[in-house]
């Protein structure tokens, strides 16, 4: 049977748009495996430095990826660490306290907060930097810390909502049951809804670990530069994959440099994959057990 | 009974606590922006052009930058999203659909930055050589990448919309004799225009927040541009390239106007899609 016009084109547009847009995106990923996978050796993370040396942090190393992995690890684990216990407090107070008006007003405030772009975060970070030179001694500069702060505060909205709507998406009758048995409220979150809770709300932090690996724009306006070396403490300067990626972009200087430059984009590509193939499992995990549930 | 109490003021601080970085982050910039806000300076540095040597520091170039390239995107990303979403929803449901979404979904993890790169390597050459003018750095070359970046965004928010609309509306058409070309553009579409505007408001909202692909790929020269072969440069760009600067200078507060705009802006786009009645946070 012959199809009519208008299903034709509808499904002439929607197979070529899907097969544009997987296309680029296979282009995007097979340049960046053609050009960098001949470049993956250890000297591509230590450079001439001794592995075992450099991991010990007896010797530094020049020329490979090394400390910006590690800048962009401390980093990672610095945000994530201020970021969690903040959202996860105030996640729970939106999904298990807050009524009416006050909730609605503060779900308002973590709704922009989560519109607002990165570098205006990052500009934020930035004053508060300097409010801090200002007004406290000249010892704050841009630093790994404003940084890991600035992108804690990036994160938190995620952070909120995720756990916000992973406790409230909870079914009645397990929210009912321990408070029927005697137990108090904070019983009630801390032994019976938190756990059930857990796999949406840890999905949803290996999510924001992801964007705290990935963000360029928040990190170049507080304190990321282009060679420092290890972090030496939270109040110095650093270095980090994305930016390294940024800054090879504009400013390589050989085609060996270039040649890091994609295989640290690939190195990147390939954590947040990991991540997001972390949190997809165990969303997965999510919904096959609230299926036994029914 | 004390415990109780104490938890939960913890849980409120928290919640205040998160709440306040939304008008911190505006107070600090009106703060240390505050010459601008004198004498209708504020109203001149939006309106005039960026000619430094003459003592000018508007940032109007930079308003028509970022205007440029993310309506470019935006009008590159919609038709494609919602032929994706399309496919998802009517033309392949069932495996094919399940696949294109977790790719969907994929596509929204991968750095920003990585596009960033390969467009300065694969796709400016490719623009520089078939147009044969300029160097390749150009608001449509960030345009087209920023659409990529967008879609999935995009595609998300419409499928979930389309999904949405009422089995019974769609069984209703089909026992009509409708084709499912038919049931798309006549049911499934018009019932879902809510969510489809929500995805086009907060993608709108990323790609003119959007740092890294104007700056790597749309060259940055401070003028309004009058082709899409014309270099420019976005608001979020002019942050990031003018922090270096001395702090004390006209020159540096004018990226505190830059923030309060884009701030201003996204806010207005929080407000929409709330208005819309839909209650989501973007998916990043």
């Amino acid at each position: 049977m012959k199809q009519p016009p208008l299903d034709m084109f509808v499904r002439l547009v929607s197979w070529g748009s899907t097969l544009l847009l997987l296309a680029s995106v296979a282009t995007v990923i097979g340049f960046l495996l053609f050009k960098g996978y001949g470049s993956f050796d250890l000297k591509l993370v230590f450079g001439d430095t001794p592995p075992l040396e450099a991991l010990l942090l007896r010797r530094p190393v020049f020329g490979g990826l090394f400390p910006a992995m590690v800048g962009t690890l401390s980093l990672v684990v610095l945000a994530i660490s201020l970021a969690v216990p903040i959202g996860l407090a105030a996640g729970i107070y939106m999904a298990e306290y807050g009524r009416g008006r006050i909730q609605q007003a503060l779900g308002l405030f973590f709704d922009i907060l989560a519109g607002v772009p990165s570098i205006v975060v990052g500009l934020f970070g930035f004053s508060v930097a300097v409010f801090l030179h200002r007004h406290f001694g000249g010892r704050i500069y841009p630093c790994l810390l404003i940084s890991a702060l600035s992108l804690a505060f990036l994160v938190l909205p995620y952070l909120i909502r995720t756990t916000q709507n992973a406790l409230e998406a909870l079914p009645e009758a397990v929210r009912l049951t321990a408070p029927a048995l005697g137990a108090t409220r904070l019983q009630n979150i801390r032994f019976v809804l938190l756990p059930r809770a857990l796999p949406g709300i840890l999905s949803g932090a290996i999510l924001a670990i992801g964007r705290c690996a990935e963000d360029t724009a928040v990190i170049m306006l507080t304190g990321v530069v282009a060679t420092a070396g290890l972090p030496r403490s939270l109040f110095s300067s650093y270095e980090a994959l994305p930016f390294y990626i940024y800054y090879i972009s504009a400013q390589y200087r050989d085609s060996a440099e270039l040649a890091t430059g994609y295989a640290a984009a690939l190195i990147l590509l390939a954590i947040c994959a990991m991540l997001f193939a972390a949190a997809a499992l165990i969303k997965q995990r999510l919904g096959a057990r609230s299926h036994q549930r029914l | 009974m004390d415990g109780e109490r104490i938890a939960q003021k913890v849980f409120l601080l928290a919640a205040v606590l998160s709440a306040s970085v939304t008008v911190l982050l505006l107070a600090f910039m009106v703060i240390l922006g505050l010459p601008l806000f004198q004498g209708g300076l504020f109203l001149e540095i939006l309106t005039q052009p960026w000619l430094p040597g003459r003592q000018l520091f508007g940032v109007w170039p930079m308003i028509a930058g970022t205007l440029a390239i993310a309506s470019l995107a935006v009008a590159i990303a919609f038709p494609l999203s919602l032929g994706v979403s399309s496919l998802i929803a009517v033309v392949a449901p069932g495996r094919i659909a399940r696949l294109v979404k977790s790719a969907v979904a994929f596509m929204t993890g991968i750095p920003t930055v990585v596009y960033g790169f390969v467009g300065v390597f694969l796709l400016v050459p490719l623009v520089r050589e078939s147009l044969s003018r300029g160097s390749g750095l150009c608001v449509l070359s960030a345009a087209l990448v920023l659409g990529i970046l967008v879609a999935p965004t995009m595609i998300l928010f419409f499928s979930d919309a389309l999904a949405r609309v009422p089995r019974s509306h769609r069984i209703a058409a089909e026992a009509l004799g409708a084709t499912p070309a038919q049931v798309l553009i006549y049911v499934l579409i018009p019932g879902a225009w809510r969510g489809i505007v929500t995805g086009l408001v907060l993608s709108t909202g990323r790609a003119v927040g959007d740092t890294l692909i104007a700056l790597m790929l749309a060259g940055n020269a401070a003028q309004v541009p009058n082709s899409l072969l014309d270099s420019a440069r976005a608001l979020t760009a002019h942050i990031a390239l003018v922090i270096a600067s001395d702090f004390d200078s006209l020159e540096f507060k004018t990226i505190f106007a830059c923030g309060i705009l884009l701030y201003a802006f996204t806010a207005a786009a929080t407000l929409a899609v709330r208005r819309l009645g839909r209650k989501r946070t973007p998916a990043r």
